[in-house]
């Protein structure tokens, strides 16, 4: 050992020699590294936070509030924790999750009677959330179809675009939003579903879409699902905000029971965050249709081994918390109606903003507020109407002018409403 | 063109089209491309054809699957020694009562939320992980040169920081032990950094090959990745003593290569969070970089709650905050921000000093008790006789003993005494009790007297 410090070193072997040689060889490895931007969504609640004004008001994450301002723990979700605490051990779940979780959540996307489910056609696994099951499906995609893209609607969630480019899969966007009518741009759509290469994969916001809150109609959903069919293209949904978007469940998968309809074999990526509060917990499921059992167990499979080299197994607790509430018959009545209770307030906000807008006489039509659905208004304000409601009203929201209703309450309505009549009645 | 106006005729035509049209080409997995009218092709993504379908069934994780055996195993006397997860002396899973107690005080404190956490965790978490790993007085944390992140496990923890290398690091090598937990070489592979492997295991000692280890990191090139094993390593249980730690320091040091340290079992090895935190804490003496992936999976029971954080030693805390700007950009398209539950539990137990202590008391029974496995096993072997030196029994550390066995003696002592393991001889200490360490202890004296 003395032999390869007097090697490796000159002088004494002190402390501070080796720490001064040490210091003086090696090169900081990172000095290169530059800082990264900020996460547009997440940097606004971060911007909010550090507010000292009274008057703040965030409408900027997605996350419910309730009619206080204040986060919510569904009753459903307490009562079920509570019967976990102390009670349940922690050992590993398997890599593709549990097993009960998995199926009362396949029973919410495709019908509590499905066939698809009956005939063990779907290939499903427990996933980090909303994210966690893009990122699978994404990294699947580029393993088995490896020339493929994936079209994605604009706008979308801005870590749609993340998910995608560090799958290293190509991506493609779709026309969606239709700014002159703050809706759906179906005609341009039904082009670019057209137009695409046959076969191509499509990402699709099953219910109320985010950013926008602008959904298709029954019957567009119908004719995108037949010119699907037409150019034998694969549909993956989004689906984050299922029951929280008309308040029924069902309803919501409505575009989704289409596509199966019409014999589509879709891929689903669900999340518990909002509908059932669980944000924080992770829980979520990524499902593929295949055509018939034994390949549902090679997809499977499949998906394992992606989970496995990026955490392994995924966490208990949500899962547990999930599959209690949904197999209990009472606490599963319990959250249908909690879940119903914060999208009957979203829309009496919805009401309520576009009330206020209107009886201060803004020159512009506020319909949309009303007309979109789910979590949030596109409001079609400009990034710089955007920074003067931040600078000048402290109210703090996405620059492409996304509003988050679950954010809006009787008591900051009137002030929100105002804000914007202020920024915009010169537009 | 009006928004929201259809341009083709009502559904129902197009029913009647597309069942025209499937009667002719029921079968076909062709696609027509036909007159714009009734150009309906037999679409990929219609009833029959998946755009999936040459996809093969994976096999079987090899450490998973030793329990999927076990567990088909009708025999009483069965014993399962694959996975390494703590069991009690009566064979059960444990959850430590300071984790009961601190999920109770979650679960009855009201004004808890399940608010996504940030991105980088649950800030008091990270802070305190930093601690346990590095040391409460250490310099690099005093001096704010670490920048800690939650992640899912050890595994999330190595993930993101091989990614976080793959992106901003020059050399995309990684040296790991030969051999290692199987995971490892996925994790970075998957990342896009080569993995290599250099020596550790002597099979005719049982014990380490300390200079196949120091000629093969020696001649490794100048700024590689070296994945270390910081206690109790994974399968084989064999440690450096800390005059060889220190002589690694020195040699990784020279060649200026990158530590990227793997502790899963800080406590659980010696029962001294200190003392298995040892290797870690010269290297970060010195002054140098480091990465530290740390789990809480078994020194606190928290296995399927994904407990983990990785830290990186910086040179500067400016070089440490520009660093944790980009392990953001690497968390947030994998799965946006970690679960909070776990981490609560953690942070809720390493900053109460009174259950913190009681952590520590937990923590070192277990560790006692499969301390005491491995000297019963070893003096059970000793009276039978059996042929062989069976000291790396004693002399190994940490959940697991590569005991030597053979794949021949493996699969005899699964047939005949119905004793599961991984194919390689590792086996889990934390999986014997005092009542079933004479049934192992002759099922390995009968495959070595009875088998080559």
């Amino acid at each position: 050992m003395a032999q390869l410090i007097r090697s490796g070193f000159s002088g004494r072997i002190t402390k501070s020699g080796v720490l001064g040689a040490a210091r003086s060889m090696s090169t900081a490895w990172w000095s290169h590294v530059e800082p990264a931007a900020k996460d547009p969504i997440l940097g606004v609640t971060e911007a909010f936070l550090a507010d000292p004004s009274p008057n703040k008001v965030n409408v900027g994450v997605g996350a419910y509030r309730d009619d206080n301002g204040k986060p919510v723990v569904l009753g459903c979700v307490r009562e079920a924790e509570r019967r976990i605490a102390g009670n349940l051990n922690m050992e590993y779940l398997p890599m593709g999750g549990s097993v009960k979780m998995v199926e009362e959540t396949l029973k919410l996307a495709y019908g509590e009677n499905s066939d698809l489910i009956k005939d063990k056609r779907i290939a499903a696994v427990q996933a980090l959330s909303g994210t966690g099951a893009c990122r699978l499906f994404a990294d699947f995609q580029k393993r088995f179809s490896p020339d493929s893209q994936i079209y994605i609607p604009v706008p979308t969630w801005s870590n749609h675009h993340n998910i995608w480019r560090d799958a290293n899969v190509p991506q493609r966007t779709f026309h969606y939003y239709h700014p002159e009518s703050k809706g759906l741009d179906f005609a341009s759509l039904m082009d670019d579903v057209k137009n695409a290469p046959n076969g191509s994969f499509f990402l699709l916001h099953a219910c109320a879409h985010n950013p926008t809150g602008v959904d298709p109609t029954e019957e567009q959903w119908k004719e995108i699902s037949y010119q699907f069919k037409v150019k034998g293209h694969y549909a993956l949904f989004d689906m984050a905000y299922q029951g929280f978007a008309s308040g029924d469940p069902e309803r919501d998968a409505k575009s989704i029971r289409i596509f199966l309809e019409d014999g589509h074999l879709i891929g689903c990526a669900q999340s518990y965050a909002k509908n059932m509060g669980l944000y924080g917990q992770r829980v979520g499921c990524l499902s593929m249709v295949c055509e018939d059992e034994k390949q549902a167990v090679a997809v499977k499979s499949q998906l394992q081994q992606i989970a496995r080299p990026m955490y392994s197994n995924p966490p208990i607790h949500g899962a547990l918390v999930v599959s209690i509430i949904l197999t209990d018959p009472d606490l599963k009545k319990l959250w249908l109606k909690e879940v119903k209770g914060m999208a009957d307030r979203i829309i009496g906000m919805r009401t309520a903003l576009r009330e206020n807008l209107e009886k201060l006489g803004s020159p512009l039509s506020w319909e949309h507020i009303t007309k979109q659905i789910g979590m949030f208004c596109y409001s079609g304000m400009t990034p710089e109407q955007v920074d003067r409601l931040t600078n000048e009203f402290h109210i703090y929201l996405t620059r492409n002018g996304r509003i988050s209703m679950a954010g809006v309450t009787t008591g900051n309505v009137g002030y929100l409403a105002n804000a914007i009549h202020e920024v915009t009645k010169t537009a | 063109m009006h928004g929201g106006k259809a341009l083709l005729s009502p559904s129902s035509s197009a029913d009647r089209r597309l069942s025209a049209l499937v009667r002719h080409l029921e079968g076909s997995s062709s696609i027509v491309m036909g007159s714009k009218d009734s150009s309906i092709a037999a679409s990929p993504t219609s009833a029959r054809n998946s755009v999936f379908e040459h996809i093969l069934q994976a096999s079987e994780d090899p450490i998973l699957g030793v329990t999927v055996a076990y567990n088909k195993d009708p025999s009483p006397v069965k014993l399962n020694l694959g996975v390494g997860a703590y069991r009690t002396e009566e064979g059960k899973p444990l959850v430590l009562n300071v984790v009961r107690r601190a999920e109770q005080m979650l679960v009855n404190d009201n004004s808890r939320v399940k608010e996504y956490l940030p991105i980088v965790g649950l800030a008091d978490f990270n802070k305190l992980s930093a601690k346990l790993i590095l040391g409460a007085d250490s310099p690099a944390i005093q001096e704010n040169r670490v920048t800690t992140v939650q992640c899912l496990s050890g595994t999330g923890s190595l993930r993101i920081g091989a990614e976080f290398l793959s992106r901003h690091y020059n050399q995309h090598i990684i040296y790991i032990p030969q051999p290692t937990w199987g995971n490892h070489p996925k994790v970075f592979a998957l990342s896009g950094i080569t993995v290599k492997f250099y020596r550790y295991y002597d099979p005719a000692t049982r014990g380490l090959d300390f200079q196949g280890l120091l000629e093969d990191l020696g001649s490794a090139p100048s700024g590689a990745i070296v994945l270390l094993h910081a206690c109790a390593h994974n399968p084989t249980g064999v440690d450096p003593t800390p005059q060889q730690w220190e002589q690694i320091r020195q040699l990784m040091r020279s060649k200026a290569l990158l530590p990227f340290f793997d502790s899963a079992y800080q406590g659980f090895a010696s029962g001294n969070l200190d003392s298995d935190a040892h290797s870690v804490r010269i290297f970060v003496a010195d002054g140098g970089e480091c990465l530290v992936a740390q789990s809480y999976a078994k020194n606190m029971g928290l296995y399927g709650e994904r407990v983990g954080a990785l830290s990186i030693v910086c040179r500067t805390p400016d070089v440490a905050g520009r660093v944790e700007s980009q392990l953001k950009l690497v968390i947030r398209p994998m799965y946006s921000n970690p679960p909070l539950h776990g981490a609560s539990i953690v942070a809720r137990i390493l900053k109460d000093s009174n259950m913190y202590q009681e952590w520590t008391v937990e923590l070192k029974a277990m560790a006692d008790r499969i301390i005491s496995m491995r000297q019963k096993l070893f003096d059970a072997l000793r009276n039978r006789g059996t042929p062989g030196d069976w000291s790396h029994i004693i002399k190994q550390i940490g959940m697991f003993t590569f005991t030597g066995l053979n794949r021949n003696q493996v699969s005899f002592m699964t047939e005949e005494y119905h004793i599961y393991m991984t194919s390689d001889g590792r086996i889990s200490m934390a999986g014997l009790s005092s009542k079933t360490v004479p049934h192992l202890a002759d099922a390995i004296h009968a495959a070595v007297t009875r088998l080559d």
